[in-house]
C-alpha cells in the first residue's frame, strides 16, 4: 500500500461521536410481538378505537409476508420476538406541559447532540420536535406555530386531538400491505410527527424531528405524516443518532407526505445513526419507508438526504406525480465506510401530465463498503409529456469498497423524455498528492474532494444543514485516507 | 537554498537517478534539460514529495533542513511548489476555495491567521489580471474542462499567489502555444526575485528564449553530463542531445 492510500484509510477510521448512552428510569415493554402487545401498545398511547384496528389489521397481514431479499444488503435474519417495542422515558402520566417536567437527562442528551429544547437556545427559525426511542419528548415552537395555524405535534397526540386528519391522510400514501417493514411500522409505531399546513399558509419556520434511539434491544419504528393543504409551504428536516452497541438494533420508520394542488414540501434528512464498529460489529438497520403523494396539480415534492450512518441503509424516498404539472425531485448523497451497506435510491411514479422529476444520486464508498443505487422511473400512459432526468455519480475511496447502480425505467408514454446519466470515478493518487503540493493536509484534501463532488446535493440543503452535513461529512470520512 | 548531493533515486528496484549534485542559491534560476527518460520529472517529483520513489542513497537539503524527510504538504507549507506538468481535476471544487485552503494551511503553518475574505479577493483577482485571465476561472471548478493553455496559467496564478521560495516547473512549456507560453512566461519574470530560486524541467529551449536561466544542466540517464550558462540551451538547441549522451557513453 502506498503512502497515501494509507493516509486515506487513516482518514476513514474515525470514531463515531454521538455515541453515548443515556441512564434513565424507563417503562419499556418485554421483549416480544403478539395482538396482546398491540393492544397494550394502543392503550398505554390513548388511541382511538380505529388506530387499534388499524394496527391490527397491518399486525395480521404483516404475518402472512416475507423478509425482503432483492436488495444488495446482507444481514443475519431478524428475531422479531427479541426486540421489545415500546421504551418511553418515565414521567408524570398525561406528558410534560413544559420544559421543566422533562427528566434533565434527556435534556441533556438532547443538548450533548446539539440540539437545546430550550427555545431561546434555539435558532430561531427551527421548531424541533424530539423523539426519544419510543416518544416524542419535546416540541418547541408550538405557541407560534399556532398562531400561522400551523400544526406540528407529536403523531400520538395528532390522533387523540385531530383524529379525523389521521383517519384521513394516515396509510393514504404507503398503505400497510406496501411492504415488509411499513405492515410492521403500521402494526407497532410509537411516535414520530405530525405537520399539517393549512390552505395557503407558508410555514414560519422550518420544522424538524431530532430521533434518538438510546435504550438497548428497542426498535424504533417512527411514523411521520405530512400534509400540505392546498397552496401551503413547508420545509423539513429531520436527524437521527443512537449510541454505540454491539448489537444490531432495527429503525422501521415509515414517512408519508400529502401535497395537494400548487404545495410545496422540502423534506430533508441528514442520517447519522450508529454505523457499527470498524470491524462490523453492531449499527442500526434503517429499514424506512418514505413516500410522497404529489396529489394536487402543480404541487412540489423534494427529497434531500445526506445518509452517513446505520450499519444497513434500505430506503427509496419516493414521488408519486399524481397531479398534472407535478414535480418530483431526489438529491442523495450516501456515505458507506467500513463495513457499512446502503441499497438506497428512489422511485419517481409519473401519472399527471407533464410531470417532471429530478434525480441526483451520489453514493460514497470507502473502506469495505458497498453502497448501491436502486431507482425506478415509472411514465405511466397518462402522463403525456412527463420529463425525467437521473444523474448518478458514484465516487470510490481505497480500493476494497464497492459501487452499484440498479436503474429501473418503465415508460408507456411515447412522449415522455427520460435522460439517465451515471459515473463512477475514484479518489487519485493525483488528486491527492496536487492537494497536498499545495499545503492541504491528506485529510483536508480527501474531505474537500469529497464535498465537491456532493456540492449539486448540498446546495439544496437548507444552510445550517449543509454546514452540519459538508462536517459530518468530512467525520465519517476520517481515516479513509492511508 | 537547496543543496542535492549524490542523489540515487529508484522505482522499485529501477535506478533512476544515479547521483544527482546540484547547489541553487537564491535568486538564482537553474534548468534541466534532457532527453526523454532521463529522469527529468523523477527528480521533480522527489522534491516535491510524490510518493513511489525509493531514495537509496545521497541527501537533499532545503534551508538547512532534511528535505526528503517531510512529508509533501511540509514542503508546500515550508515554501517549495510544484507546477505540474499535468495538472488534475477536482470537480465541484472551485478554483478560489482550493487557493483560499492552500493559503490558509501555508499561513497557519507559519503562525499567521487565516487571511480575511476582502483582502483575498483583492489578491486574488490582481493575480488574476497580470496573468490575463478571465476572473470567471476563480469559480470554475479547479482544472475542470480547462485547455491546457488554461491549466498551465492556472498553475502559475497558484504560485503567484503562494509565493513559494522554491519554484519547481515541470515541463511548464509543454502543451501550450506560444501565445501563451509568452503569458505563462511573464508571469514567472515577475515573480523572480532575489530571494525565490527556480528549477526549470524541460525538454525544449524555447521556454528559455522567454525565461532566461542563471544556470542550464543536462540530464541523461539519471546523471548530470554537462553544466553550463545559459548558451549552453542553445548549443543543445542546435545539435541535440546525443552528442553528450554519446560523450557520457564512452567516458
Amino acid at each position: 500500500m502506498s503512502a497515501s492510500t494509507q493516509e486515506i484509510n487513516n482518514l476513514i477510521n474515525q470514531e463515531y461521536k454521538q455515541g453515548f448512552v443515556t441512564e434513565l428510569e424507563t417503562n419499556t415493554f418485554l421483549p416480544g410481538l403478539d395482538e396482546s402487545v398491540i393492544h397494550k401498545l394502543s392503550k398505554i398511547k390513548n388511541e382511538p378505537e380505529f388506530m387499534l384496528e388499524y394496527r391490527l389489521k397491518a399486525f395480521r397481514h404483516w404475518q402472512t409476508m416475507k423478509s425482503p431479499e432483492w436488495a444488495f444488503v446482507k444481514f443475519d435474519p431478524i428475531d422479531y420476538q427479541s426486540i421489545s417495542y415500546y421504551s418511553a422515558p418515565k414521567r408524570k402520566e398525561d406528558g410534560p406541559k413544559s420544559l421543566d417536567e422533562i427528566d434533565p437527562q434527556v435534556l441533556e442528551a438532547y443538548k450533548k447532540l446539539g440540539i437545546p429544547l430550550d427555545e431561546q437556545e434555539r435558532l430561531a427559525g427551527v421548531a424541533v420536535d424530539a423523539v426519544f426511542d419510543s416518544v416524542s419528548v419535546a416540541t418547541t415552537f408550538k405557541g407560534k406555530l399556532k398562531d400561522a395555524g400551523v400544526i406540528f405535534c407529536p403523531i400520538s397526540e395528532a390522533l387523540r386531538d385531530h383524529p379525523e386528519l389521521i383517519k384521513q391522510y394516515l396509510g393514504s400514501v404507503v398503505p400497510h400491505t406496501d411492504n415488509y417493514f411499513a405492515a410492521l411500522n403500521a402494526a407497532v409505531f410509537t411516535d414520530g410527527s405530525f405537520v399539517y399546513i393549512p390552505k395557503g399558509v407558508r410555514c414560519p419556520m422550518e420544522l424538524s424531528t431530532y430521533f434518538r434511539i438510546n435504550a438497548a434491544n428497542t426498535g424504533q419504528f417512527e411514523r411521520t405524516l405530512i400534509i400540505a393543504d392546498e397552496g401551503s409551504h413547508v420545509s423539513y428536516l429531520e436527524g437521527c443518532t443512537a449510541p454505540m452497541r454491539d448489537e444490531n438494533q432495527l429503525h422501521a420508520a415509515v414517512v408519508e407526505l400529502v401535497a395537494m394542488k400548487d404545495a410545496v414540501i422540502k423534506y430533508s434528512t441528514v442520517q447519522n445513526w450508529y454505523p457499527g464498529d470498524k470491524n462490523g460489529l453492531g449499527g442500526i438497520y434503517n429499514f424506512v419507508t418514505k413516500r410522497a403523494d404529489c396529489r394536487g396539480d402543480n404541487s412540489k415534492v423534494s427529497w434531500t438526504q445526506v445518509e452517513t450512518g446505520s450499519a444497513i441503509t434500505w430506503k427509496y424516498p419516493s414521488c408519486v406525480l399524481t397531479g398534472d404539472n407535478s414535480v418530483g425531485e431526489f438529491y442523495s448523497v450516501a456515505l458507506t465506510n467500513n463495513y457499512q451497506q446502503a441499497d438506497t435510491g428512489t422511485k419517481m411514479i409519473h401519472i399527471g401530465k407533464n410531470t417532471r422529476s429530478t434525480i441526483v444520486s451520489k453514493g460514497i464508498s470507502a473502506g469495505k463498503a458497498q453502497n448501491t443505487y436502486r431507482g425506478l422511473v415509472k411514465v405511466l400512459k397518462s402522463a403525456e409529456n412527463a420529463r425525467n432526468y437521473t444523474q448518478c455519480d458514484s465516487l470510490l475511496v481505497g480500493d476494497q469498497c464497492g459501487a452499484h447502480t440498479f436503474p429501473y425505467i418503465e415508460v408507456k408514454q411515447p412522449s415522455a423524455q427520460v435522460e439517465h446519466e451515471a459515473t463512477t470515478s475514484k479518489i487519485s493518487e493525483d488528486q491527492l498528492f496536487f492537494c497536498q503540493q499545495r499545503g492541504l493536509s491528506a485529510e483536508d484534501a480527501v474531505s474537500m474532494i469529497v464535498n465537491g463532488f456532493c456540492k449539486e446535493v448540498f446546495k439544496e440543503l437548507p444552510m445550517e444543514f449543509a454546514v452540519e452535513a459538508q462536517a459530518l461529512l468530512g467525520l465519517s470520512l476520517e481515516g479513509s485516507v492511508g | 537554498m537547496l543543496s542535492i548531493k549524490n542523489l540515487h533515486v529508484s522505482v522499485g528496484d529501477k535506478p533512476i537517478l544515479k547521483g544527482i549534485n546540484l547547489e541553487i542559491k537564491p535568486g538564482e534560476i537553474h534548468a534541466i534539460m534532457g532527453p526523454n527518460g532521463s529522469g527529468k520529472s523523477t527528480l521533480s517529483h522527489i522534491l516535491s514529495g510524490k510518493s513511489g520513489y525509493t531514495v537509496t542513497e545521497g541527501s537533499a537539503t532545503y534551508q538547512g533542513k532534511d528535505l526528503l524527510e517531510m512529508p509533501p504538504e511540509i514542503r508546500a507549507r515550508e515554501g517549495v511548489f510544484l507546477a505540474f506538468q499535468y495538472p488534475v481535476e477536482i470537480p465541484g471544487v472551485s478554483n478560489v476555495y482550493l487557493l483560499k485552503a492552500a493559503l490558509n494551511s501555508i499561513r497557519k503553518h507559519h503562525g499567521q491567521s487565516e487571511v480575511d475574505a476582502m483582502d483575498f479577493l483583492t489578491l486574488v483577482k490582481g493575480k488574476v489580471r497580470l496573468l490575463e485571465m478571465d476572473e470567471k476561472f476563480l469559480y470554475r471548478a479547479v482544472n475542470e474542462g480547462f485547455s491546457g493553455g488554461e491549466k498551465k496559467r492556472n498553475e502559475i496564478l497558484q504560485m503567484a499567489i503562494l509565493e513559494p521560495k522554491l519554484c519547481i516547473l515541470d515541463e511548464t512549456d509543454s502543451g501550450l502555444d506560444i501565445d501563451a507560453l509568452k503569458i505563462v512566461s511573464e508571469g514567472v519574470n515577475s515573480l523572480r526575485s532575489s530571494g525565490r530560486s527556480f528549477v526549470m524541467v524541460t525538454h525544449y529551449q524555447r521556454l528559455l528564449d522567454y525565461i532566461k536561466p542563471d544556470f542550464v544542466h543536462v540530464l541523461a540517464h539519471g546523471q548530470i553530463v554537462k553544466s553550463g550558462g545559459a548558451e549552453l540551451a542553445l548549443e543543445l538547441e542546435e545539435k541535440g542531445y546525443s552528442w553528450l549522451e554519446d560523450a557520457e557513453a564512452s567516458a
